[in-house]
């Protein structure tokens, strides 16, 4: 429809055809998709669109709330649209989106070089695992931005300071994923692998690595999550860029609560994202296996 | 909680007609074709069948846990519309509710009774399967075959009319099943129920029943109805139960030397 | 646990410990830092902090935030989650809502917090309610969903149906998945909590964090805080891995302590 908009206003007739012919050929396909999609799946039309019903309406009670409410600050769906258009119009869309994925990827790639071969060797030695356990209990409530003076006093204000914020936010939670997946190894899968003969680097390599795997996987999912919330808490505070500053930064530079919503918007989204690209490794034929028994609470 | 009616050996009691199931899925796949079967009042009926074959599926049609494609089922004359307190199904051990103790779990149906009432008759079932003393377990604390055991008495303890029983015994060991066959033939003296009971274990149906269907594969139909005319308790050494079980053996098709 | 093991449990974190500050303090006297305070400073710091009254004071105040936030979740996660997971129409609908909200940090929330109710106690406990509420809704909803079918068919067989179906059956069935996110929602809510109060109120443990910097760089109070934190968080979550522990609800966790 966008196209013969376009061009009939101001072309010839045989662009005009063209066009409308190039029209009715989308919409005869977009029919066929639809009806033969309702056959396969054999679930009605109206199930299918669903979802989007929902969003659908999310959006629209939000523009009500906003317009019924009067603030004359919380914007509604328009405005925090626009405010992301204006955004990528002046470049700091990306600029910001970078920054924080940049902070995160270097945060949670230490905490994994770190945390999970700990949490690996506190399941294997099991006097290591009684006896810092309970300490790393201890550390694990701790939030990540109390160490925030700490960070600063070391690292001062910078990159630095948020990425050792994220790190500290990741390596707790990867090292207590990777003990519980070296838990969950089944006996039986040890008991193989020294009937066969394997020594104990050989075990690590080719009977644990491979099993904890799957659980492990989940682990990494959910601490990159942590890692993504955390990343947006440590840029409020101790950096100059990055999706958590812009948020701080555009109510305290002038109430651009547009600007604030349009922060949110972007994190909610980049986090979803990186939930799915983690969970469709996760769907790997190699790593499937593990699902049956694996963490199915994480959800 | 609907009082038991009188049980009157001999009358019809369920009655299945013209039973075809048909599943819609990727593709349909036919699982039941044709099944007409009349079970009388008091009978022990056994379905016999490879696994997968639908004999399972029959079960949750005639409980009332499905609808079928066509066809009727009726149990006293009426038409089966949906699961019933009168008719229990009992599943493997894991239908016990692992969050009730024996106790909980056996009385789980009788909450319209008055307190004493419900109290004598959880001791009365408790003491009919044999687990006095494990009252206050709870059911992860016990063994697959006390589980089952508990199941049975929770179906019991409402006196239901007709007892469905969907290879009840599968998970147990093959010492623990002789001695749970034993004790539901035992009980099914004493509370003189209808039962129909699903089972892939040739050995296991003449040993229990007093009639075997036997079904063929997916799509299954009855291929034949054999009657099982040996007298309660049942010699297992006995020529007649041999024959009859060789019999089966032949009807299915398997050789009986490995 | 055999005695030799029990001692190893204790002895085995204490003797620990004990190495950690000993590096500690090791660490502080040899870089000879006046800022970064050492193992001595830091109890004095919390001998400090209690004499003052604070330490009850600010611990209580964090508290009552959290209880406040996390029990608005409780009360509405849990209803809707179970409701979602009945009916899976409204499901559908809901999730992509729920999977979008869900990965934007509560901390994003702040500003609107702030606008909605001023830098305040109600700001906090929005937060923790917001924080709290998905962990909380997830589970209610997978809990219901995961409900093996056979415990339903169970339940309606005895003549349940409808609210007695959800209460007697469905609900029990699914809590040990509840408990499992009710545990993690409340590890989030203490996060959030000391997260919240560095930002939007002026009293609590974040609050000290934060305040002991600004106010006078006073690093000995910044730890003694974080210790704080650490030692009530992981009492929070000690007292509901107790509630796991109920034999009512034990059966759903298999693997303890992790």
């Amino acid at each position: 429809m966008l196209l013969s908009e376009e061009f009939g206003a101001s072309s010839s007739t045989r662009r005009r055809e063209t066009s409308r012919a190039l029209c009715a050929k989308l919409t005869r396909a977009l029919n066929e998709k639809i009806s033969r999609s309702a056959d396969a799946s054999g679930a009605p039309m109206a199930q299918r669109l669903l979802p989007f019903a929902g969003v659908a309406a999310l959006l629209v009670t939000w523009d009500l709330a906003i317009r019924l409410s009067h603030t004359p600050l919380l914007p509604g769906p328009v405005a925090v649209g626009r405010a992301i258009a204006e955004l990528a119009q002046k470049g700091f869309l990306i600029k910001h989106v970078v920054a924080s994925l940049f902070r995160v990827t270097w945060g949670y790639l230490l905490a994994v070089a770190v945390g999970v071969p700990f949490g690996i060797l506190l399941a294997w030695y099991r006097r290591g695992g009684l006896a810092l356990a309970p300490l790393v209990e201890i550390a694990r409530p701790i939030s990540a931005l109390a160490w925030i003076p700490l960070a600063i006093l070391w690292f001062g204000v910078g990159d630095l300071s948020a990425v050792f914020i994220i790190f500290i936010a990741s390596v707790l939670p990867l090292s207590v994923a990777a003990m519980s997946a070296v838990g969950g190894v089944s006996s039986v899968h040890w008991n193989a692998g020294r009937n066969f003969g394997l020594s104990a680097s050989e075990i690590a390599r080719r009977v644990l690595l491979p099993a904890i795997l799957p659980r492990l996987l989940v682990g990494l999912r959910l601490s990159l999550g942590i890692a993504w919330l955390v990343v947006v808490a440590a840029e409020m505070i101790a950096v100059n860029s990055g999706l958590g500053f812009l948020i701080i930064d555009a109510r305290n530079a002038g109430n651009r609560y547009d600007l604030v919503v349009a922060g949110m918007v972007l994190i909610g989204t980049i986090g979803l994202a990186l939930d799915a690209a983690m969970r469709s490794i996760e769907r790997l034929p190699a790593l499937r296996w593990g699902y049956a028994s694996a963490a199915g609470r994480a959800a | 909680m609907i009082p038991a009616r009188e049980p009157v050996p001999g009358r019809m009691k369920l009655e299945i007609r013209g039973l075809h199931m048909t599943f819609r899925a990727e593709n349909e796949v036919r699982v039941l074709e044709d099944i007409d079967l009349e079970i009388r009042e008091g009978e022990f009926v056994c379905v016999l069948g490879p696994s997968g074959c639908g004999k399972s599926t029959l079960l949750n049609i005639v409980a009332g846990f499905l609808a079928p494609t066509a066809g009727t089922v009726k149990i006293d004359g009426e038409e089966v519309s949906g699961p019933d307190p009168r008719r229990i199904f009992v599943f493997q051990e894991r239908g016990v509710f692992p969050w009730l103790t024996v106790e909980g779990n056996i009385g789980f149906g009788l909450g319209r009774l008055p307190r004493r009432e419900r109290e004598r008759r959880i001791a009365h079932y408790v003491a009919l399967v044999g687990l006095q003393g494990f009252e206050k377990a709870y059911p992860q604390e016990l063994s697959g075959g006390m589980k089952q055991r508990v199941e049975v008495a929770r179906a019991l303890a409402v006196n239901p009319d007709v007892l469905f029983l969907d290879e009840p015994f599968g998970a147990l060991d093959s010492i623990t099943r002789l001695v749970m066959r034993g004790e539901l033939l035992r009980i099914w003296r004493a509370e003189q129920k209808t039962i129909l009971f699903v089972t892939h274990d040739i050995e296991e149906s003449v040993q229990l029943a007093d009639r075997v269907v036997v079904m063929t594969a997916r799509p299954a139909r009855i291929r034949r109805i054999v009657d099982i005319d040996l007298p309660h308790p049942r010699d297992l050494s006995s020529r007649r139960y041999l024959e009859l079980r060789d019999g089966i053996f032949e009807e299915i098709g398997l050789a009986h030397r490995i | 646990m055999t005695a030799r093991r029990r001692l190893e449990a204790i002895l085995l974190p204490a003797a620990a410990a004990a190495v950690l500050i000993a590096f500690w303090h090791a660490a502080v006297q040899a870089t000879g830092t006046n800022v970064f305070p050492s193992p001595a400073a830091v109890a004095r710091g919390l001998a400090e902090l209690a004499r003052k009254g604070l330490l009850v004071r600010y611990t209580r105040d964090s508290l009552l935030r959290v209880a406040a936030g996390y029990g608005a979740a409780l009360a509405i996660g849990i209803p809707l989650g179970i409701f979602l997971g009945w009916r899976p129409g409204p499901a559908r609908a809901a999730n992509p809502v729920i999977q979008i909200l869900r990965p934007i940090s509560p901390l994003a929330w702040i500003p609107v917090a702030i606008v909605l109710f001023g830098v305040s106690d109600l700001s906090a406990i929005f937060l923790i309610f917001l924080a709290s509420l998905f962990p909380i809704l997830v589970a209610a909803m997978n809990g219901v969903r995961g409900v093996p079918a056979m415990y339903r068919d169970a339940g309606r067989n005895f003549g349940l149906s409808g609210t007695a179906l959800l209460s007697r059956v469905i609900f029990p069935a699914a809590l040990p998945e509840i408990l499992a996110g009710l545990r993690i929602a409340l590890g989030i809510a203490w996060i959030v909590v000391v997260a919240a109060e560095m930002i939007a109120v002026n009293s609590g443990l974040g609050y000290l964090v934060i305040d002991s910097r600004n106010a006078g760089k006073r690093y000995d109070l910044v730890v003694a805080a974080m210790l704080l934190i650490g030692v009530v968080g992981l009492l929070l979550n000690v007292l509901i891995q107790r509630v796991s522990r109920l034999r009512a609800v034990r059966w759903g966790f298999r693997e303890e302590g992790a």
